[in-house]
């Protein structure tokens, strides 16, 4: 069966994820050495140990995202972070920095290590590289392929690959877009936010209410109407005559109806976005995905619009996988 | 400390190339790195222009380096960069899949949007073989001291985005094209029409980004020309200036004068203001609160 990787923000959601049903879970420590460093989410280090216990006795896993890119002259923070990963149990570690990657595998060489999304390592070649100079044993892949390419590369390589299936969608490269630093002075990469709540700042002016992002504009919208966040790529902007989304629509990803295609294509893992999200809706969409993979594996038709209510007035796209863009 | 020229981000014809490579030989920089890093699709259209762009760089004196792409996802594109590392010059390695195909130990160069954020991934690619690295942009100028050390330490030379807009983001889907909506594949290269990139304002007006096909960047011009002095006490061998239309050679000049004391960084950015696509500066990543702020006077 193809296993159902799963976000945990906090160890209630990840408690939430064990029980619907996910194989593992993805979780961080409480600091910017992962990628979702956001006011009030991840997990302290008696967490960690707590949560992997828990998911170890219900015969799940539990996967720690190290994939910020260590400071430079910082480096400790991240290399304690994998010892104090290791120390607690967990099945492997996710990092994306070359640098990181080779510390663990020189000092943890028993500690499985995945290749994250922030690394963006998009064919074969890079895949290989990674997986020959520090035996990376899976490859969550960057969100730009499609499934003739994911199985093109599955058949090129010999390690792993898990795929995001649901939740938000970056369209950029990951690990390669400093957009939100341009606005804000802080990004993914260094500082594992994106468009942080801490340079949001809303303003009524006559009907509508502006959103802004470290001054720059990102919506508009009527004021009694909701408001998106300000999510840079996600925002509304001009050029020339054109105005509207002009980097991306505001929807996020479900391929769920792609669940088989990626299966032929080789694929190991699903993975749901989503460790800012709450235990109820974590819950919710590991349950229906459990249901997907199981019927999947059975050779059963997949169960029809279990996530509806969860996407419900919110477009969702199957992104590139079904290249559309192309 | 001397000047890098960076390989061109945008779409060129390649009349358009001749041309500004038979000017910027002229120019009184170390080195160049050239080829397409942007769009595997322009390709076809300019790369004959290539080698005699080479011939005449290296006649000059210039080191020079073949840029492979930043993107590489396509088997076509797997190839071009596997031919780039056989083609017997040095490779400025924009996405570690060139790596692969650079043999253990061959020299090369890395391209700022590889990420090199520390010391550890710096001596990691030296030991692999990196003679310069170009960091990412978005560092702030403690990190460049950091690294520019450990540099000095591996034998390699450490490069910073000195002039030129910002490579901020690369996506598989092609934004020039969505904006004449048009899919990738059916792009009929309208990126073409924008040499500096095709601009992106806020809906209040405000100038913000370009988008230039697969890539977004910065609609104002980072220079570091208020910070020259700030990079070469911390160590930075290089500046890294960008390709942009208009009198560019003349540009490359005044870095140059600037590294040599004989003008001064207030002088050479109040002369950038009318040269510069936009007319916007910004140099926030080494020295301001974000990458859009600069620090000299608006």
């Amino acid at each position: 069966m193809m296993e159902l990787v799963c976000p945990a923000g906090t160890p209630a959601a990840l408690r939430a994820a064990v029980t619907a049903g996910a194989h593992a879970v993805y979780c961080g420590f409480a600091d910017e050495t992962n990628a979702r460093n956001f006011p009030g989410l991840n997990f302290s280090r008696e967490e960690m140990a707590g949560g992997v216990a828990f998911a170890h006795a219900r015969g799940a896993r539990v996967l720690v995202a190290i994939n910020t890119f260590p400071r430079a002259g910082g480096e400790p923070l991240w290399h304690r972070a994998v010892a104090d990963a290791e120390a607690a149990g967990a099945d492997a570690v996710i990092l994306a920095d070359l640098g990181l990657l080779a510390h663990a595998a020189e000092h943890h060489p028993g500690l499985r290590r995945h290749l994250s999304v922030q690394a963006a390592a998009a064919n074969p070649d890079a895949i290989n590289l990674y997986t020959e100079a520090f035996g990376v044993r899976r490859v969550v892949l960057p969100r730009v392929l499609s499934v003739e390419e994911i199985a093109a590369i599955n058949r090129e390589i010999d390690v792993e690959t898990e795929v995001f299936v649901f939740g938000g969608l970056c369209v950029m490269a990951e690990g390669r877009c400093s957009l939100s630093s341009y606005a804000t002075g802080r990004s993914p990469n260094m500082n594992g936010v994106c468009s942080p709540a801490s340079h949001v700042a809303y303003a009524e002016e006559g009907p509508e209410l502006a959103a802004r992002l470290g001054g720059f504009t990102i919506h508009r919208t009527p004021k009694h109407a909701p408001a998106p966040y300000p999510t840079l790529c996600k925002g509304c902007f001009t050029s020339g005559a054109e105005t509207g989304h002009i980097f991306e629509d505001p929807v996020s990803l479900d391929a769920t109806r792609l669940i088989p295609a990626l299966a032929r294509a080789g694929v190991a893992a699903l993975k749901i976005e989503g460790r800012q999200r709450s235990r109820a809706y974590v819950a919710q969409v590991v349950r229906s995905f459990r249901a997907a993979v199981e019927a999947q594996e059975a050779g059963r038709p997949l169960p029809e619009g279990a996530l509806a209510r969860l996407t419900e007035g919110q477009a969702t796209t199957t992104g590139a996988y079904a290249k559309t863009w192309r | 400390m001397d000047l890098t020229i960076g390989p061109n981000a945008f779409f060129w014809d390649a009349a358009a190339v001749d041309a500004f490579y038979a000017r910027l030989a002229e120019a009184p920089v170390a080195r160049v790195a050239i080829g397409e890093w942007v769009c595997s699709k322009r390709l076809p259209f300019w790369q004959d222009a290539i080698a005699a762009a080479v011939e005449r760089l290296q006649a000059a004196g210039k080191e020079v380096a073949l840029a492979s792409l930043a993107l590489v996802t396509l088997k076509r594109e797997r190839r071009l960069t596997a031919d780039l590392a056989a083609a017997g010059l040095t490779v400025e390695v924009n996405d570690l899949t060139a790596l692969r195909h650079i043999p253990d130990g061959t020299p090369f160069w890395v391209g700022p949007m590889v990420n090199v954020y520390n010391e550890s991934t710096l001596r990691w690619l030296a030991r692999r073989g990196a003679t310069r690295i170009c960091l990412p942009p978005e560092l702030p100028l403690a990190s460049i001291a950091v690294l520019a050390a450990a540099g000095r330490e591996a034998g390699v030379a450490v490069e910073v985005w000195g002039h030129g807009r910002l490579p901020l983001a690369i996506s598989g889907r092609c934004y020039h094209a969505r904006l004449h909506d048009r899919a990738k594949d059916g792009c009929q290269f309208v990126c073409g029409e924008d040499p500096d990139g095709r601009e992106v304002d806020t809906l209040d007006g405000q100038k913000f980004l370009v988008v230039n096909g697969v890539q977004t960047m910065s609609q104002s011009t980072a220079s570091m020309a208020l910070q020259a002095e700030a990079l070469r006490a911390a160590g930075v061998a290089a500046l890294r200036l960008s390709p942009q239309t208009g009198d560019f050679a003349g540009i490359c000049r005044d870095y140059a004068e600037l590294l040599a004391g004989r003008m001064t960084g207030a002088a050479l950015a109040a002369s950038l203001v009318g040269r510069v696509p936009g007319g916007r500066l910004s140099d926030g990543f080494p020295a301001g609160p974000s990458g859009a702020h600069w620090s000299g006077a608006a």
